[in-house]
């Protein structure tokens, strides 16, 4: 397990204007009706979620919107089936019949219900709070202020000559949450996060070659000093852009073959959520996801037994990481937020549980949730979402350059571009930013048109060795989707530079058949 | 649904009023949905949920032109929208000149503006429940196991402007998909689609769909990666046209940045991008189909503005014989390429010209070639090309003499939708269908026929069932 845990007590407070708000009497009312119906289970889950997003284009801010999503939810178990309402009219009278409908949608639920939902147990949690490691919440820094950033990043990358156009953008979202159940457990949550964004685009003269190159700044579980406290050196990257878009357009295109990969964490990290995060969520083992989102090649048979990758891969869930995405105090059904092992020495040992699912397979958490459910509204019902999945580095203080060198002829990959798996989560296709020659142990400069395309197993059964924790890099993303109706995640996931030998590189332009 | 003594007309006129910037627009959605879902032949989760969204923008007059100010929220109140006109007025008092200031659109009313919003409820699902129920039961004996989902969706939005504008539009989505697997989990099947009622949706036929795909899976055929004659049924021709209309932005193909791109400067309307008789358009008005007429944007971009709120739509040809007709345009857009104002539509339909008969005709003309069913998880690797990436899913089939003789492995494909119009050999009728990539969240009213294309581009083989 890494260091970089976090307990349920940070500097930032709760939302005044949260807390003014009547989630406590609505709870109360919904509550009180269900038990009333009969229910067997009854939970109540109000939230508020602020957003922000602002739009920049060649120095012009083209469009600054907030939205605010408001509303609550009462999920119940009756009659063996669940049944979910949600609604947004903040009155008692609204509340009772809120839970009303959830219990009359479990009785239509019932009649086609063959197998009984129960849910496993998890100790009472009475009113407790937790809010997310952060300074200053980017929702109050004048919008004015964050435009007039995002306009100088634009103009600052346009004034290069290889960069025709440039755009940046910054998302902000602030998120509180009220959970109370028939148990006793109450909890009240906030979480900031927030995602810069910048790129530069250009055209080469001679080949009329279009390309860009974005920022590598992950997402983070954090406040708006991410921009001002220098711990990430934006003045460096926005300089490197537009040199490195310049070397992009005029670089060589790439030799189809197989190449060993020196993967940064920019890269790496959305490999990990598609290749080994979605992959060993247990409902998609259980096929809860097969019309959708996919199954898992780890099905739950091969538990202790699958060999996912090499003695170097050790793979954690964690939803207790400082800055993570999905790092919360309680999940959206009162569960306690835990880490534990997912890969340890390349075998598989572990999944992501809700309480069905730890009350299914109750020899994987001791009949204990893990604290893996999330709904991204209140109108959603929770789900079986995605804990920060995060690879470990090694040990010792192996260097990115170290692992370069360790390479006679390959690729090192940074930045994430596109990507793609299959739903069963075998066959994958990524690309990044930039691709660089490695040759003989050295960096040889930029190649065009590359993507690696690999079998997961096969992948990280050929990952040689990990970076030292001085390459461990929290990356992720805030647009991850799932279920039916789609529901949108946040997500880390961490991980050292990497190397992988013989992976196959496409050539993307032979590809189209050009 | 609602049953306080406000209405949406109301929150509408009170923002406008509220407001003290120059002008405003007041936006509200009343949306209700029910859903079902389902795996391992029993009901997974469901749901019934309301939402009421209100988004106002608001306008003020700078020494050097108009800035906005958009601020969108959850409001069942009066109060709730008026904390939602004063940052929207803060907000744009706050701005600077917008780039893409038009005078807003003025006059109309729709003639059913005073009417109620128009709910669903789970009882759309009156008659498709219990034959669920039924197919479950039929399936678990069959040694079929079914997962899926059904979803009712009706929103009534409400867009009123200080210019007088009082519009009104009734959307009702509905879409089912039912994935079906042996019990062994080797064999897969899929059918899915669209629906604005759920009055023509049996899900006992569903099943039984699904049963003889899964039929035609009996016999099994491994086949290498490689450039196969496929036959593109009209499911995954809208995978693969959603995405050619998603990047058709005028902006950025002015900009050099999009498959629609000139080399050199500017777009390409006016060429050839694919073969003469191919047609794709868009029309709020097409039956079936039918969408907002008019645009409602909460923030700008690219490919949309706030000042073009109201702009009524009409039909628009992207592609017109194989022409590059139209892009998506703001009115400020297309200020900037000097092309026709032609603002997104949420419909997409796409006819060739001559195409006669339909899937079963295809598949009987060919010799030997694939039949897929539907992609999956595709994404753009070249803009440029607009060459896409993604996977086949739930039954690749083996076409040989004319039938369907068994199922193939499932493949990760390399494509570009442009490319593909200027490739297929044959065409089938349109008809509706149905986007399993993007249908259940984003874009689910399309039109399309099946294509036949004689080299597709099976880049690797996938192992996933």
């Amino acid at each position: 397990m890494r260091s970089y845990k976090f307990p349920c007590v940070t500097g930032a407070e709760l939302d005044p204007t949260f807390l003014a708000l009547p989630y406590r009497d609505l709870g109360d009312v919904s509550l009180t009706r269900a038990r009333e119906l009969g229910a067997s289970h009854a939970d109540f889950r109000f939230e508020r979620i602020r957003y922000q997003h602002l739009g920049v284009r060649d120095g012009v801010l083209q469009g600054a919107a907030d939205t605010e999503d408001l509303g609550f939810a009462v999920r119940v178990i009756h009659h063996g089936a669940w049944g979910f309402a949600a609604g947004v009219v903040l009155t008692p009278e609204e509340a009772v019949q809120v839970a009303e409908r959830a219990v009359a949608v479990a009785l239509v639920a019932a009649e086609m219900t063959t197998s009984p939902v129960e849910i496993a147990p998890e100790p009472i949690h009475d009113d407790v709070t937790w809010v997310s490691a952060y300074d200053v919440n980017p929702l109050h820094v004048p919008t004015s202020e964050k435009s007039a950033l995002l306009v100088d990043w634009t103009n600052r990358l346009r004034a290069h000559d290889a960069v025709q156009h440039a755009s940046a953008s910054l998302q902000q979202v602030q998120e509180n949450k009220y959970y109370a159940d028939l148990t006793g457990t109450r909890t009240t949550q906030q979480r900031i996060r927030l995602q810069p964004h910048f790129a530069a685009m250009g055209t080469d003269p001679s080949s009329g070659v279009f390309d860009s190159m974005s920022s590598i700044a992950p997402p983070v579980g954090r406040g708006w000093e991410y921009l001002t406290d220098g711990g990430y050196d934006w003045d460096a990257e926005l300089a490197e852009i537009p040199d490195l878009l310049a070397e992009n357009l005029a670089a060589p295109s790439v030799e189809a073959g197989t190449y060993d990969l020196v993967i940064h964490p920019s890269n790496l990290w959305l490999t990990i959520h598609e290749s080994i995060g979605h992959a060993t969520e247990l409902d998609r083992a259980l096929g809860y996801e097969a019309n959708y989102a996919g199954t898992s090649f780890a099905t739950y048979d091969k538990l202790n037994t699958l060999q996912y990758g090499s003695s170097v891969m050790n793979v954690t869930g964690d939803r207790t990481v400082r800055h993570g995405l999905s790092s919360i105090g309680y999940d959206d059904e009162g569960v306690a937020a835990q880490a534990w092992d997912i890969v340890r020495d390349g075998v598989l040992v572990g999944y992501q549980l809700d309480r069905a699912m730890g009350h299914m397979k109750a020899e994987l958490n001791g009949g204990r949730s893990n604290g893996c459910a999330y709904a991204d509204s209140s109108g959603h019902i929770p789900i079986q979402r995605m804990a920060n999945v995060s690879l470990q580095p090694s040990p010792d203080d192996t260097s990115t350059d170290d692992l370069i060198g360790q390479v006679e002829r390959g690729l090192y990959v940074v930045g994430d571009k596109s990507w793609s798996i299959d739903m069963q989560r075998f066959n994958f296709q990524f690309t990044g930013q930039r691709f660089f020659r490695i040759e003989d142990g050295q960096l040889a400069g930029q190649v065009r048109d590359a993507a690696y395309q690999a079998t997961t197993t096969d992948f990280w059964n050929s990952m040689a060795a990990v970076g030292g924790e001085d390459t461990w890099i929290l990356g992720g993303a805030f647009n991850c989707g799932k279920a039916q109706p789609g529901q949108v995640a946040a997500v880390s996931h961490g991980c050292p530079t990497a190397l992988f030998r013989e992976v196959r590189i496409l050539n993307t332009t032979h590809e189209a058949g050009h | 649904m609602i049953t306080n003594t406000w209405t949406p007309q109301s929150l509408v006129e009170h923002a406008l009023a509220t407001s003290t910037a120059d002008d405003c627009v007041a936006i509200v959605n009343d949306s209700t949905s029910a859903n079902l879902r389902w795996a391992n032949n029993t009901l997974t989760t469901n749901g019934v949920i309301h939402g009421l969204s209100v988004t106002v923008v608001s306008f003020i007059r700078t020494g050097d032109g108009v800035a906005s100010g958009s601020m969108s929220g959850s409001a069942t109140t009066q109060a709730q929208v008026t904390a939602l006109v004063d940052a929207a007025d803060a907000a744009a008092r706050a701005g600077t000149a917008a780039e893409d200031a038009q005078d807003l659109t003025v006059g109309g009313s729709s003639a059913d503006w005073d009417d109620a919003p128009s709910p669903t409820d789970i009882h759309v699902f009156d008659t498709f429940a219990p034959a669920l129920g039924e197919a479950f039961g039929r399936a678990g004996s069959e040694g079929r196991v079914l997962y899926g989902f059904v979803s009712h969706d009706h929103t009534t939005t409400y867009l009123g402007t200080s210019t007088g504008l009082r519009l009104r539009h009734v959307q009702p989505t509905g879409h089912y998909g039912c994935t079906g697997k042996d019990t062994s989990l080797t064999r897969s099947a899929w059918v899915g689609g669209a629906t604005r009622d759920f009055s023509d949706v049996d899900a006992l036929v569903m099943d039984q769909t699904v049963a003889q795909r899964l039929g035609w899976a009996e016999r099994h055929i491994d086949l290498e990666a490689g450039r196969y004659d496929t036959i593109l049924p009209p499911s995954a021709v809208a995978d693969l046209m959603v995405d050619a209309y998603w990047y058709a932005g005028a902006r950025t193909a002015h900009e050099g940045q999009s498959v629609y791109s000139k080399r050199g400067g500017g777009t390409r309307a006016g060429e050839r991008i694919a073969r003469e008789g191919v047609t794709l358009f868009s029309d709020p008005a097409h039956p079936g189909l039918e969408c907002a007429p008019f645009v409602t944007a909460g923030t700008s971009d690219n490919e949309q503005s706030v000042f073009d709120n109201g702009l009524p739509l009409g039909r628009t040809d992207w592609i017109a014989d194989g022409f590059l007709s139209s892009l998506i345009q703001t009115r400020h857009s297309a200020g900037l390429t000097g092309l026709p104002v032609t603002p997104y539509v949420d419909n997409l339909g796409l006819t060739v010209d001559g195409a006669s008969g339909g899937l079963d005709d295809l598949v009987a003309g060919t010799e030997r070639g694939l039949l897929l069913t539907c992609m999956w998880y595709i994404r753009v690797v070249d803009p440029q090309s607009l060459l896409l990436t993604g996977l086949t899913r739930d039954g690749v089939y083996l076409v040989e003499n004319g039938e369907i003789t068994g199922a193939v492995n499932n493949f990760r494909w390399n494509e570009s939708p442009v490319d593909l119009l200027n490739r297929f050999t044959h065409a089938s009728e349109t008809v509706p269908s149905f986007s399993r990539e993007w249908g259940d969240d984003f874009f689910s009213r399309t039109a399309t026929p099946a294509l036949r294309v004689p080299d597709f581009n099976m880049s690797s083989v996938s192992q996933a069932l």
